[in-house]
This record gives C-alpha cells, structure tokens and sequence, in this order.
C-alpha cells in the first residue's frame, strides 16, 4: 500500500481529536460540576460559637499577619449588657479591603480562636472600590438553629475557658430572655 | 449615532438600546494588556479548558484600534502608567477597562513609590476584579457581570443624560478625605 500524502496524514490529528472527551469547563452554566478545590482560599468568613456569640475577639493578629495590609479591625470591650463575644474583648470594627487582599491565608493562621476562616466563594467583582471593602455586617456567617444574634450573655455558669474548650453545645434559654429584652427596650 | 438623536426617547430607542447592547457584549474584543502574572490566567482564560470563545472574546487583539475592552492584567509601574493611558486613548469608543487582579485595582500588596495605586488614577475602571492573581473562572465572572452592566448601557441622548448624571453625581461626592467614619 502507497504512503499516504503528507497533508492528508494530518488530518488524521483532526480525525481523532472529534473523539477526545471535551475538556472545556462551562463555567457559568455547570459552575457546580467544577467547584474549587476544598482548600481553595476565597471570601474570608467571621465565625460564631454555637450560641451564636462572636469568635472574634479584636486582637488584630490577622491585620499583623496580613502582608498586603487588607485587613482592619478595632477591638472594644464588652460590656454589661453588651456582649458580643466570650471574654474581655470584641472586634467593634472589621473590615477587609478585597482590593489588598492576596488571599494568602496567614491571617487564618494567625488566628488565635479560629475565627477567621476562608470560604470557596470566589465571584467577588464589582464597580466601584468602596463596595469590595467588606465590612463585619459582609463577613459574619449567618445564624445557624440554635444561635442567638448578640449581644447577649455568655450561657450561665460558664466562662470564655469554657468558650474556648467548645463545651457549648448553643444557646439556653435565659439568654434569649435577655435577647427579647433587649429587643424590647429601646 | 444620528437617528437616535433625531428621534425622541422612547420605545423604539429601548429597543435598538437592547439589540445594541447585545452586539457590543456579544463580541467585546480584549486588547493584550497583559503586565504581570495576571496575564497568565489570562490566557489560560483564552485557552481550550475555560474558553473565552464561548462569549465572544477569543481574539485577544494587538492592536488597540480593534479592541473595546482593555483587561489590565497586573501591576502598573509609574513607567508603565503613560503607556497604558496612551494604549487606552488609542482604542475606538465605546470602550471599557476592566482591572484584573489586586494590583491593577487598588495596588494590591505593592504599596510602594513604584506602583500606581490602582488603574483608576490613569483610566475609568469600569469593574474590578479582586484575587491575587484571580483565577480563570473569577475572570469569566467579572467579564460577565461586565456584559450585563454593557447590555443596559443608554445610546444617544440618554447616554448623554446618563454621563451628566453620573458627572453631577461624582462631583458632589464626597472626597475620600473627606468621608468620615469608619472606613480608613
């Protein structure tokens, strides 16, 4: 049998390509057959305790941490009647400037009660500057059954040790008597 | 854009708005801009596994004269930020910029004398894209919500209502100096 001509052989390339398994990813369309990797490092999120208390205690350790300075936070005490997180202190301010950002992950290791951890949500453009500085309001994860949004009191008979030996399993009762009358009061 | 204005606002203007809008995003051709390690996702963006064909935007063009949309990919050195704005004033109308990356946004991680802080000193962002670099699909996103903010763009004496507006409203804005509270 004659070689076959050079030009004619190449497209056997082509050929043999129609039968190769696509390998296109239609992101938009099947953005959930193609998830980022389990550790992928996207939007931060600020973590509560099961009773719905505030992980984050205002200790500026991810804003050291952070190399391209994004992060932000001012830590206040927490008051008689205005408790936001176990212990003495809470992040009044926190805000991530997603425009700094370099989703590096040291302020997750710099963390000291695993408060800040990262979620795989990615799609985070907008128009304009001041909208991608994530405020507190942005990064706090929703309220879970069982959680009660502060300030409210830690569970009676325990202290922020308790907190952070995760010996709470949510919130009791009598602190949503305090949550109501709160609500009520003002 | 002479019938437009000819005629007044009204329902057939929407409608040649909407078929406009759609043929502007549906080939929106990128210029290669790419500076830095932004462009590699860039192309890989361009490549067979994400395919920006898939809306259109497969001819990344060397010449700004055919492009519309510039993605600044990466870091803009002082040096760079003249030739950027001339690469820009070289493109046709409409036109749009998207910064691609923390470094075209804002200045990202190189807060230093050597880096512009952010494309936005030199040329209107239309949208930022945070992600260091931003990975192909966060690129997609962006240049979608792009697409949807270009399918509403106004045209003729509506645009020009809309630029003013915009305008009166940038000038009565307050200066970031000015903004009082607790953003830093």
């Amino acid at each position: 049998m004659a070689e076959l001509p050079q030009a004619v052989r190449g497209f056997g390339v082509t050929f043999a390509t129609i039968f190769k398994k696509v390998v296109t990813e239609q992101y938009p369309e099947q953005a959930a057959k193609f998830p980022p990797k389990p550790r992928y490092h996207g939007r931060h999120q600020l973590n509560r305790w099961a009773d719905g208390l505030e992980k984050c205690i205002g200790c500026e350790l991810c804003a050291w941490a952070c190399p391209a300075d994004a992060i932000f936070v001012q830590g206040a005490d927490n008051q008689e009647g205005d408790r936001h997180s176990p212990g003495e202190r809470y992040g009044r301010v926190y805000q991530i400037n997603y425009l700094r950002c370099i989703f590096c992950g040291l302020c997750i290791e710099a963390c000291p009660t695993r408060a800040l951890t990262m979620t795989n949500e990615f799609e985070l453009a907008d128009n304009n500057r001041a909208d991608l500085i994530y405020e507190k309001q942005d990064l706090l994860t929703p309220l879970l059954p069982g959680m009660l949004a502060p300030p409210h009191e830690m569970v009676p008979g325990t202290t922020d040790t308790d907190y952070y030996a995760n010996k709470i399993t949510g919130a009791v009762p009598e602190q949503a008597v305090q949550v109501d009358a709160e609500q009520v009061a003002p | 854009m002479g019938l437009e204005e000819a005629l007044p606002s009204g329902v057939l203007l929407t409608t040649v708005e909407k078929v406009a809008g759609y043929a502007r995003k549906g080939s929106l051709w990128p210029a290669t801009f790419g500076l830095a390690c932004c462009a590699i996702e860039m192309m890989a963006s361009g490549g067979a596994r994400y395919d920006l064909a898939r809306f259109g935007m497969e001819v990344f063009r060397a010449s700004p004269r055919q492009a519309d949309l510039m993605i600044v990919a990466g870091r803009v050195s002082q040096k760079m930020a003249p030739v950027l704005r001339q690469v820009y004033d070289q493109m046709p109308g409409p036109k749009w910029v998207l910064a691609m990356g923390v470094c075209a946004s804002s200045g990202g991680m190189f807060n230093n004398y050597a880096i512009v802080q952010g494309v936005d000193h030199v040329v209107p962002v239309d949208i930022y894209l945070p992600g260091c670099p931003p990975r192909p699909e966060m690129l997609i996103d962006a240049i979608l919500k792009l697409h949807d903010q270009i399918q509403d763009t106004k045209l003729g004496v509506n645009r020009k209502a809309e630029i003013r507006a915009l305008e009166s409203a940038a000038l009565t804005a307050p200066a970031t100096l000015e903004m009082k509270g607790l953003l830093r």
